[in-house]
């Protein structure tokens, strides 16, 4: 079993990194031939930069848009984040002092972050408009990290697992030696989870997440008439003339 | 046309329940084979239409990165469901932004994306077929590129830059629409929208000269192709006789004129529209353009002004200066747009909005007011879509929404606002801009202008308000024409350089 899942893990992990770094590649290299910012915009690197960073901390569009997507949205996110971080502690030893400051805090975490998911499930099955628009593979994205949630939740407050083993095991995959890993089931379905989020990240709308960074209505500087920009298939028009 | 009235007004703010199909249709009139090919579009709709579609989708996803990430990044999460004024107004679920992109989003993921190739239920993913296609062609013309869901995208996710590139697929495999291609055809054949040729215009303007002249008692000139004038002022060709449209042109001269400012239009390229834009093609949006950087080279003006008009001057502040060099630092080694930039005067912001011309000079104080000849007008202003939120003027943010409210506030003295939601960057499109003004869309314009019709009624309720100013020659058309469907007086739209024209000294500086 351990030797299964290490290998799945492997193969999420090649998946994710290239994946991730080839759509990365497509959108960097696709050219913005024009100047489309959503104004009223920034004018300088600076404002773009915090515009950005409003935008991506604190989903500023999303909080002109409607407060309970916000508000569900953001605790979602925000206690992603810290779930993320404080799991950490399973790659790194010794562990970082502020790894293990945020230990009680993430576990807390993995709570809102449960509660976020099952909120916007709610939204998406009770307002109108939402359901709609959804696709089966936008409710099983959310059973999947409803998923994830729930088990770890399981783990660190119902039926403990043998966290020492696991770090064990996570310490061997970085040094390509596979080292016995607890046979729970809830821990086995924590982590088959995880290698499903990262296997399916590339090609899913996860992609949100490189993508916002690449979105020229919010990345470009509005200066159009102050500096000539064009793209490279655009310039060639001017030399057919 | 007469069977068509108005919804009735609801509570505000609206979020309107759903109506699977209430604009379902055939959209609007196909362009026929000489109107398509007279701009390189195949005459009809070609055999192998499926494939040259998607190799198309292919071409346009590695030339805009904006396609490209607007396709992958959406994740349904519903913050631009309610935003459409088309979907306010139909309460059809495919005017829901997010429904929108996804007729196409769909298709991308069909031919585009692994999981769609294998599991295309799963992922909302299907065929190209015909149905779809139509689907296409009726809802992407219910779309006015006016970005109002942009603003609340949590990714920046434009729906006209997707609905540019449905129509650019559309025309490339021969299935445009009527009116725009039409439209684009006489540009490039006479120079203006219209089809109005040179010696009209002229005429035209000394009937205009007259007529200020009688109104006025002096000589206001209305110049057309004169070599060596400072200004060329490049205005919507719906200015030049169009109601109400021709009372802020009239506006502009005597703006030129009080403060001495040497200015020609040309009949050569007497036309601010892009309607290259509205279809999504960078050819012709630039072929259009470039009538723009001809005119100003042959005529050897300094500066270059742009008229009352919302999609023209998103073009002219945006996209010129990449197009046809109508700007300022170009590179040293940028002939091609060094030409032109070297002839412009750079402690000028080329182009210029006529609003940042006029409030200029009012800051300069090179320009009087009666004011009082505006009393009889309760004034509210609507900002119009491409200016409030893909474009700006003064040169900083947020100038687009000051500036023309500072003109109207200089030469008027009742100002209110609408609804803070419904106004600036969050403002509604009038129903009729994106290429939509035409009467086979008449049904789709009356319901798209309701949301901004029942914020309008608001105030009109409450402060009595009995003018409506705007600075854009569709929202003009549109307004004049949908809102005695909605019972008010048609002449309570009009252009803020309307306003300037009533109050001016002239004369007397």
């Amino acid at each position: 079993m351990n030797a299964l899942i290490a290998v799945l893990f492997y193969l999420a992990t090649l998946l994710f990194v290239v994946g991730l770094l080839y759509r990365i590649r497509t959108y960097a290299t696709t050219p913005s031939p024009l100047k489309i910012p959503t104004t009223p915009a920034p004018t300088t690197t600076g404002g773009v930069v915090l515009r950005m960073t409003r935008e991506v901390v604190f989903f500023e569009s999303l909080f002109k848009a409607n407060l309970w997507t916000w508000g569900l949205g953001w605790l979602f996110h925000a206690s992603l984040a810290l779930v993320i971080l404080r799991h950490l502690r399973y790659f790194i030893e010794p562990v970082w002092a502020w790894v293990g400051f945020i230990q009680p805090f993430g576990m807390y975490a993995g709570i809102t972050m449960l509660l976020g998911v099952c909120g916007l499930w709610g939204r998406r099955l009770l307002v109108e408009r939402i359901r709609y628009i959804s696709t089966p593979s936008d409710h099983l994205m959310l059973i999947l990290f409803i998923s994830i949630a729930a088990s770890g939740l399981a783990m660190s407050f119902i039926v403990h697992t043998d966290v020492i083993a696991v770090k064990g095991f996570f310490q061997g995959l970085m040094h390509f030696s596979i080292q016995p890993l607890p046979g729970d089931a809830i821990l086995v379905l924590h982590l088959l989870s995880v290698v499903v989020l990262m296997a399916i990240f590339p090609i899913s709308k996860l992609l949100h997440a490189p993508g916002v960074f690449f979105s020229p209505t919010r990345n470009q500087k509005d200066d159009p008439r102050e500096k000539r920009h064009i793209a490279a298939w655009a310039k060639k028009l001017e030399s057919e003339n | 046309m007469a069977d068509i009235t108005a919804p009735a007004y609801r509570v505000i703010p609206i979020i309107p329940a759903l109506k699977p199909g209430a604009m379902e249709g055939k959209g609007p009139y196909v362009a026929n084979d000489k109107i398509q090919e007279a701009l390189g579009f195949p005459g009809a709709l070609v055999e192998d239409w499926h494939d040259r579609a998607i190799a198309k989708m292919g071409d346009l996803l590695g030339k805009y990165r904006s396609l490209r990430v607007f396709m992958d990044a959406c994740v349904h999460c519903g913050a631009c469901s309610d935003k459409c004024h088309y979907f306010i107004g139909t309460q059809d679920p495919k005017n829901m932004p997010v429904a929108r992109q996804d007729l196409m989003r769909s298709v991308y993921r069909r031919y585009f994306t692994l999981p769609g190739k294998l599991f295309p239920k799963l992922v909302g993913a299907r065929d190209l077929t015909r149905e779809v296609l139509d689907e296409w062609h009726n809802y992407f013309h219910q779309c006015s590129e006016c970005r109002r869901c942009s603003v609340f995208c949590p990714y920046g996710i434009d729906t006209a830059e997707v609905t540019m590139a449905a129509r650019e697929i559309l025309d490339s495999v021969g299935y445009g629409q009527k009116y725009d291609n039409e439209i684009i055809g006489k540009v490039h054949k006479i120079g203006n929208n219209l089809g109005l040729p040179g010696p009209a215009l002229i005429d035209t303007m000394e009937g205009l000269e007259e007529d200020v002249k009688e109104d006025t008692g002096i000589d206001v000139r209305f110049p057309v192709d004169v070599k060596g004038a400072e200004v060329l002022l490049i205005t919507p060709s719906a200015d030049f006789f169009a109601e109400p449209h021709i009372d802020s042109l009239i506006g502009y001269a005597k703006v030129f004129h009080a403060t001495g400012t040497s200015w020609t239009l040309s009949s050569m390229s007497s036309e601010a529209a892009n309607f290259g834009m509205f279809i999504g093609n960078y050819e012709q949006l630039r072929k259009i353009a470039l009538r723009i950087r001809e005119a100003a080279l042959e005529l050897g003006v300094k500066r270059i002004v742009v008229g009352e008009c919302g999609h023209a001057w998103r073009v002219a502040y945006s996209f010129w200066n990449t197009l046809s060099g109508v700007g300022d630092g170009a590179d040293e080694t940028d002939r091609f747009a060094q030409m032109l930039q070297k002839q412009l005067d750079h402690r000028y912001r080329q182009p210029s909005h006529i609003c940042e011309f006029t409030w200029d000079m009012i800051e300069k104080s090179r320009l009087s007011f009666d004011k009082e000849a505006n009393d009889k007008h309760i004034i509210t202003f609507h900002d119009s879509c491409n200016v409030a939120r893909g474009s700006s003027m003064g040169g900083y943010p947020g100038g687009q929404f000051d500036i023309p409210r500072n003109i109207i506030k200089a030469v008027a003295n009742n100002f209110v606002e609408m609804d803070p939601s419904t106004t600036h960057e969050r403002t509604f499109c009038c129903g009729g801009g994106g290429g939509l003004l035409t009467d086979d869309l008449m049904d789709l314009r009356v319901k798209g202008a309701l949301p901004r019709m029942e914020v309008l009624h608001q105030v009109v309720e409450e402060n009595g308000v009995n003018f409506l100013a705007v600075i854009c020659a569709i929202c003009k058309t549109q307004f004049s024409k949908t809102m005695p469907i909605y019972g008010f007086d048609r002449r309570m739209v009009g252009g803020v350089h309307q306003l300037v024209s009533n109050a001016i000294k002239l004369g007397d500086k």
